[in-house]
Formats: C-alpha cells, structure tokens, sequence
C-alpha cells in the first residue's frame, strides 16, 4: 500500500508484523510517511493501530519487518535510542511535579544550563496557553488542560516525530472538538511529522492530511480524508468511516446492475464480472435522490420511518414494486435529506417515493467470501 | 505491496538498551538472594530428614519413626483440633465484629477497630502469659474455667483467638467494604427483610472474604508457637513438637521431619487462599457504590454490646500483662515497681536483648523496604525478560507459604553446614536481618505491587521517551509517589521484626539475643513477670513506631503529596 516510488519519506515502515503468542495482531503492514505530515490511523478497537504506533515507538517492537525513521534503521531500537515524542491516552503527567516540572521533566536530564529550560519551558507554556498554570500539580487542572500539559511535555525536546495515542479519547465532546482544531494548529506551526490512532472517524477526517483505515491487522486503505470517504476501498472502509447502505446486486449484460428490480448503469465499475453473478452495490444515504412524481427514474420505495436528527432526516425505505423485490434480507436501506429538502418533498412515514442511485456515487463491490 | 507479502520480512531481534541490562541485573540479583535465603534452605532441610544424625541417606526411616511414635503423630490431631476450633471461634466473631464496625450505626468506631489491632503490636508469647495470670494456677479469675486447667488446648484456643483476631479481622473488614449499596437498595425495593437481605446479599458478597479469612487464620495458628509454648503444657502440637526436637532432644533429623510436616498444611493453605484470592478480582465493579448504614436501634445497640465485650477483652488481656509486668511479686505483694525491668539480673534476659531487637527491626525495615520496593518495581515494571519476572514473582510468593520454626531450622542447616561459604554469617545479626526480611517478605511485596499496579502504566514509556533513565523516574516519580506504601512496608517490617520468634529462635547467638527470645527464656525459667515486662516494652516500641508512622504519613503527604488535593 505504500507509496514506493516516494523516496524521501521521514518514516518508512517495511512489511511489519507482530505477533502475541498465537495471535498476530499487525500482517505485514508497511507505510510511508512525509515530514511535516499529519497521519491518523483509524480502525476499530483490535485493529492493530495502537500495535503499529507502539512499534514505531518501540515500545512494543514487532516480530518482524522495519522501522527507518530520517534515514536510519531503528527496527531495532529501544525508545530511548528514537527520535519521537509521544502523549498517551491517559497523559501519563507525573502526579507529584507542578506543569513546569512536567514539561521540564526531559529538559534537565540534557545538561541543559537552568536557564535554557526556563526560557524553553516558558515558550512551551506559552505555545499551549497554560501560562497561568505553570505552578498547579496536574490532578488541579481540567482534562483538557492535562492534554495540553502532556503536548507539551512531549515537544519540549523537539523530537522529529510526534505520537498521539488516542489523545483525546478521555475528553468531554465540546473540549474534544475544540481541542482537535488546537492540536492541528499547533502541528501545522511547528510542522512536526504527526501520527495520531483513534477510533474516531470524526477526528480524523477533521485532523489527518492522509488517513490510514486499518482492520484486523492489515491497512484496508490509506488516503486523504476526501478520497477515503468519496472512494473506499473496501466495503469495511466504506461502512467505517461514514453511514453506507449495502444493498444486493445482480450484474446483468451490457454494464448494468439490478438492485431491487431495477437496472443501474455501472460502466466499468463492472469489468471483470460476467452478467450473473451477485455484487453487493454500495451508496451513502446522502447520496440517494429522491424525488415524488411517479413513473421516474430510481426504485419505487415506502418510507417506513423517519428519524430527525438535526440538521437532516433519515429516512428508512422498503421497495414497493410488484415482484416482492428486495435489496436484500436483512438490509436497512437509508435516505438522508436535509431538512429543506424533506420539507420541500413533504417527507412523512408511509409515503411512496422514487428513489434513485445515481451511478457516479454507487461502488461495486464482490461480495465477501464470494466470486 | 501486496506481493510483498510473499516476502519474508527480516525477523527484529529487539536491542536490550544498557537500562534493560541493569533492570535485569538488579532483578536477578534480588532472585538469587531469595534462592539463597529460602530455596536452598527449604532443600536443606527437605534433604536433612531423608538422613540420620552421622549424614547418611536413610530414605524414609525417619518418617516412619515419626508415624510410628504416637506421642509424635497425635501432635498431628492436636494441631488440627485447636487450628481448626480457633478457626470457626475467630472467623465468626470477627465476621460479626466487621459486621458492627461496616454496616451499624454504632458509636467509637474507630476507636473498636484500633483496640482489636491490639494484638498485632506482640509477640504471641504475651497473650498466652497474660492468660496464665488470669487462669493459671494463681489467676485471678481461674474458677471461670471450672476447674479445668489453663495449660492445654484450653489455653491454646485462648491465646491464639486472641493473636490471630486482627489478622482475620483486617480480612473481613476489606471485604465487607468491598459491598455495593446498590444491591442492598434493590433488596429493599423488593421488600426483603433484614434477615433475608443478610442471607441473599451480605453473606454471598464476602464469601470470598469468609474463605481467605478461614485459610489466614488456619495457617497463622497451626505455625505459631509462642502461645502452645507458654500455656501449652503437656498439649503436644507441631510447632512446639519441632522446637522441643530441637532444641530440647538436640534430634534435628526428626525436627526437620516435623518441619516436613508442618509446611504441608501451611502450603495447602496457602495455595487455597491465592485461588479464592484470585476469583474475588472480578467481584466489584467500578461503579459500585459505597454502603452507608442505616440506624436500627435494637441491631445497634446489641452490636454496640458485643463489640464492647470483645474490646473489653482486649484490653484486659494487655491490661493483665502489663499490670503483672509492674507488680512486685505476684499475687502476694502487688505493690507496683520496676523491678522485673531490669532484665540484666534475670536469666535468659537482658536489656542488649531489647537493643539487639531494635537494631534488628530498623536493618530489617532499612534493608527489607529497599529490596522488597525494588523487587516489586522490577517485577512490574520492566519490559522484556519475562521468564526473570516470572520466575521472581513467584519466587516472592514462597516466604508466605513457610512457617517462621520452619524456615529458621532450614537457616540453621544450610547455614551451618560445615561446606557453605555463607557460613560466616551464621550466629551474627546479617543472618537474623536475612531470615526476617525473607520471612515477611510476600506481604510486603503484595503491599509494594499494589501500590505500583495503580501508577500509570506509561510513566515509564514517557520517560523513555524523553530519554531520561528508569533509574531518575524510579527515584524522582515512583518513589515519591508510592511513599504512603513504601511508610506501611517499612513499619509492617519494624513491628513484625520486633514480635517474631519463631524463626529467628533457632538463629540466635548469645551476642544477638533478642527481645522476643528473651520473653520465651525468661518465661521457661520461670521469671514470668520479666517476661511480661519484655513483652511490654516490645508493645510500647511498636505502638511508638506505629505513632510515629502515622505522623510521618501525614507529614508526608501534606508535604510532598500536595498534588493529591484537589
């Protein structure tokens, strides 16, 4: 998945793997990363993306494959010989020093004349706006406030590399969203090369310049935020990282696929696959077109249930037409509308609507398992 | 990339950084100190009773002489018979003595919960004492037993109900506290009476607590041997049957196969209660709520009534001993003097001795907290060299396992056998310092590993990362931090040291006597008051040492645990 051809890249990792005993938590995993960049890696809770920070790290070195970071080969290092800074979900600030203390705390073991902490542990206090608190002992301070402390502890020796694990997992939503803005700023000031894992979907399309998707040990995608959520790779990337109905498929001749009854032109999102056999057809709820007159285009569906949820309706919709077609057994199929175009349709439960997949937003996947 | 998978990927062998070395050097250092100071004598001893008395392998001939000499063997139904009656005795009136202390709303709390940790403050040797000058043959209250005698299991059963209480009850304290008041609410809402709530919600939340209690107080009365010893009489049970062995018959052989057969219930026990121990994690959850008692008048005051009887109990029987320990001549003259201090003129006593437990208690306070808190940090801190941590965490676990008679009678073979090139320390004070860090060594460490378990799991990342070595946040994080454990470790050891006799009996020189032997020598020729008096100032020293802790906690953490307020 890596970008090969990219031969300056601050970090490289070659086809990691590592093992617990039986379990194999990481499968040949490799990447690249640019300097200055802001990657996340996002996966559910077990998909390795907290093993692939702790090999980076060292903190858990894997069973096999590399780690070069600036050229050097640190596949085999211990922490304290790697060039990062890292904040871990739980701070990890030390309870018994005041904040300058905390941020100081790798200062003064780099025969740093006082005078020079000051002035660096000042400019950091500065940087995260914790001025005011220099004195307090970390449990006086608020959670978000304990996140800037341990950002700062972290920077204060200027690694090349800084690592977040989950940093604001531990935070209140309003101080997690205000927070995410801070920290990219402060990543783009400095320009430190930035690896965070989260299992935040929200975070890292806000935060992350390339976003790397992980399940199950292995990488399923890694992309710009637009381009993992425009263009999953994999129908897991799609279902995690936004809302996507999937709905079964039949291809026929001539590059189109039935779902429900109804032909969509796919083109050759379809290559390779022989009129038959069974795709499971992908699109996002706010993607669905809908209109009201009778006899369009798109699949004649009852709405079943609408949920308000904000700024925009969801609706849930089963096929009407005659045959007793369905989008398959078990499946939710859902509309997002915004709240104007719901009203302008006048959207209620029990309505009969067209809906419409328009092929530019529908991917083609084959099902899993399957041929 | 995905036909790279096909690739072998090169296989990492991690660097072991200079800091991982030391860590590892220090760690085996502290294992091999335990192998020396209790595997190897463990196996001394083991192999001392498959031999006779010139050294030769006999195989089991002395254990068949053991089996085959019934005044040796009902030892056996003798100890079982007391362990077991103290067992129920103090489980259950400590069970209801936590029971009035967590759930009532009596009065003096705090105050019944330090007199009932009374007895921790001596060695057992004092109570059994102050029970022959309230039953003995002049007792005071001696026709309260009507007319049966004192010495025997009757005073057994006394003396150590009294000893172990603390222990069993500090036990079911913990585990009442552990209850959580939502079920009790639940049990309310649906109209359960008081009596069924204590039987369907009390009762199966400190079954664990009940259990391990039971196996505590089951090991502490089969090893001790200060009370059988004083009020014991003509009562043959184990721990006493091994010191007469010894040191009365001079038949090492057989005492060694009395050690073999004392250690089999202790270790049974042992092992019991690590796996009820072990099931009883997962009980509470982090959402429990804390249990606050309601007032009931009735349940109150009889409550309040029996932990009255219970503490008055308590204070009788230190009163007894240090009122015996003043008197004159007891029961003629009970005029109070100082007399039975002064240890110099008594057999077997002196006041070095009292000097020598000092220094003993302080080296093994000094020296046990460092290695014990060291071993602990390694343990759970390190990363790698997982066969080591192992390896050393259960290596920490034996010394709980092995009676203090035992373990000091493995000293005494494998440290006087004539080939040991640690035979030098034999009959000095380094090898009583050795014998009772290592014999107190489990609580301390589970105390230690307690306190590092809720420390952050990544300080040690952090500082890693920040280039700093293990050994600055060890000394500048850990230590501060964990300094309320650190204070309690180091006063467990002082006063432990100060009561113990068991195993530093046989270890003894006449230039390291100690107080708690003293008490033991002075009683077996007969100066019973002195030996009151010596009991009394190890219970005064220890309740000092137990004062000053407390100051120093508080000091401690007003001081440099501010950062625990808010």
């Amino acid at each position: 998945m890596a970008n090969d051809n990219n031969g300056e890249a601050y970090l490289r990792v070659r086809n990691l793997t590592k093992k617990f005993g039986e379990f194999t938590a990481l499968k040949n995993v490799s990447l690249d990363v640019s300097e200055g960049e802001f990657v996340c890696f996002l996966g559910p809770s077990g998909c390795g993306k907290t093993t692939l920070l702790r090999a980076i790290a060292g903190l858990d070195i894997q069973t096999m494959g590399t780690v070069e970071q600036a050229g050097r080969d640190i596949s085999a290092l211990p922490p304290n010989e790697r060039d990062f800074g890292i904040v871990f979900q739980s701070y990890a600030l030390f309870p018994n020093l005041s904040v300058t203390r905390n941020i100081g705390y790798g200062l003064e073991n780099r025969n740093m004349p006082k005078a020079d902490i000051a002035a660096r542990v000042s400019d950091l206090l500065d940087l995260v706006g914790l001025r005011d608190h220099a004195k307090k002992y970390p449990s006086q301070l608020s959670g978000g406030q304990q996140q800037r402390v341990a950002l700062a502890r972290a920077l204060a020796t200027s690694p090349g590399l800084l690592l977040l694990d989950e940093p604001l997992s531990a935070l209140d939503a309003k101080v997690r969203v205000h927070l995410r803005h801070e920290i990219k700023e402060l990543q783009e000031k400095i320009g430190i090369t930035t690896i965070m894992v989260t299992h935040d979907q929200e975070e890292a399309l806000a935060m992350a310049d390339r976003i790397v998707v992980m399940n199950h040990g292995v990488i399923e995608q890694v992309g710009s935020p637009e381009d993992i959520y425009a263009d999953p790779a994999s129908p897991f990337v799609a279902d995690f990282i936004g809302t996507t109905n999937f709905v079964d498929g039949e291809v026929q001749a001539g590059g189109r696929v039935s779902v429900a009854g109804v032909a969509i032109d796919c083109g050759a999102a379809l290559d390779g696959l022989n009129p038959g056999d069974m795709v499971t057809v992908c699109i996002r709820p706010e993607d669905v077109q809908v209109s009201t007159e009778g006899g369009g285009a798109g699949i004649p569906v009852t709405i079943t249930d609408v949920e308000f949820l904000g700024s925009f309706h969801r609706c849930h919709v089963t096929p009407v037409n005659g045959a007793g077609q369905t989008f398959g057994t078990d499946i939710d199929f859902m509309i997002d509308l915004s709240a104007n175009r719901a009203r302008d349709l006048g959207i209620r439960e029990g309505m009969a609507v067209q809906a419409a997949l328009p092929p530019e937003f529908v991917r083609i996947y084959r099902p899993v398992g399957g041929g | 990339m995905r036909d790279a998978a096909v690739v072998e990927a090169p296989r990492i062998t991690p660097k072991v950084s200079s800091e991982d070395w030391i860590m590892r050097a220090v760690l085996v250092g502290i294992a091999l100190y335990l192998t020396v100071s209790i595997l190897l004598p463990l196996y001394a001893l083991l192999s001392k009773s498959f031999k006779n008395a010139d050294g030769l392998f006999v195989g089991l001939a002395n254990y068949v002489s053991f089996f085959s000499t019934p005044a040796l063997f009902w030892s056996i139904e003798n100890s079982l018979t007391v362990t077991l009656l103290c067992c129920v005795i103090v489980v259950t009136l400590a069970f209801i003595y936590a029971y009035a202390l967590t759930r009532t709303c009596i009065p003096f709390k705090s105050l019944f919960k330090g007199v009932a940790l009374l007895p921790i403050l001596m060695p057992s040797l004092l109570p059994a004492i102050a029970l022959v000058y309230l039953f003995g043959n002049q007792g005071i209250i001696k026709d309260w037993l009507f007319g049966y005698e004192i010495y025997g299991p009757i005073g057994i059963v006394m003396g150590e109900c009294f000893y172990v209480f603390p222990h069993v009850l500090t036990i079911m304290l913990i585990a009442m506290a552990n209850s959580d008041a939502r079920l009790y609410e639940a049990s309310d809402a649906l109209g359960a009476s008081r009596i069924k709530t204590f039987f369907t919600v009390t009762l199966p939340s400190v079954r664990y607590g009940l259990v391990s209690a039971f196996f505590v107080c089951f090991t502490l009365v089969i090893t001790d041997f200060g009370v059988p010893k004083v009020v014991g009489g003509k009562y043959n049970v184990l721990a006493t049957d091994i010191y007469k062995q010894v040191v009365g018959r001079q038949d090492f052989e057989m005492g060694a196969v009395v050690s073999m057969v004392l250690l089999l219930p202790a270790l049974f026990a042992f092992a019991a209660d690590r796996i009820v121990q072990r099931r009883q994690v997962a009980l509470l959850s982090a959402r429990a709520v804390p249990y606050q008692p309601k007032k009931n008048r009735a349940v109150d005051m009889t409550m309040l009534a029996f932990c009255c009887l219970i503490g008055l109990i308590m204070v009788s029987i230190l009163g007894m001993a240090c009122f015996a320990s003043f008197a004159k001549f007891w029961p003629y003259d009970l005029t109070l003097s100082l007399k039975h201090y002064n240890f110099d003129l008594m057999d077997g006593g002196s006041w070095n001795a009292y000097w020598n437990s000092i220094e003993l208690a302080a080296w093994t306070a000094v020296i046990g907290t460092a290695m014990v808190f060291t071993g602990a940090y390694l343990v759970e801190k390190s990363k790698g060299f997982h066969s080591g941590r192992t390896a050393m965490q259960l290596l920490c676990m034996i010394p709980m396992a092995v009676p203090g008679l035992v373990l000091g009678l493995a000293y005494v073979f494998f440290f006087n056998a004539p080939n040991n090139p640690l035979g030098f320390l034999y009959h000095t004070m380094p090898i009583l310092v050795i014998c009772t860090v290592t014999h107190f060594y489990t609580v301390a460490h589970l105390t230690a590993a307690t306190a590092l378990k809720q420390l952050d799991g990544e300080f040690e990342s952090v500082s890693q990362s920040l280039k700093v070595p293990f050994y600055k946040t060890f000394f500048r994080i850990t230590v501060p931090v964990c300094m309320p454990a650190i204070l309690d470790i180091s006063m467990y050891l002082f006063v432990n040291a100060m009561t113990t006799v068991s195993a530093v009996v046989f270890l003894y020189s006449p230039d390291t006597a100690l107080a708690s032997v003293a008490i033991l020598n002075m009683d077996d020729a007969g100066d019973v008051a002195p030996a009151a008096a010596m009991g009394m100032m190890i219970v005064g020293t220890a309740a000092a040492v137990r004062l000053v802790h407390a100051g120093l906690t508080r000091g401690i953490l007003a001081r440099t645990q501010a950062w625990r307020k808010r």
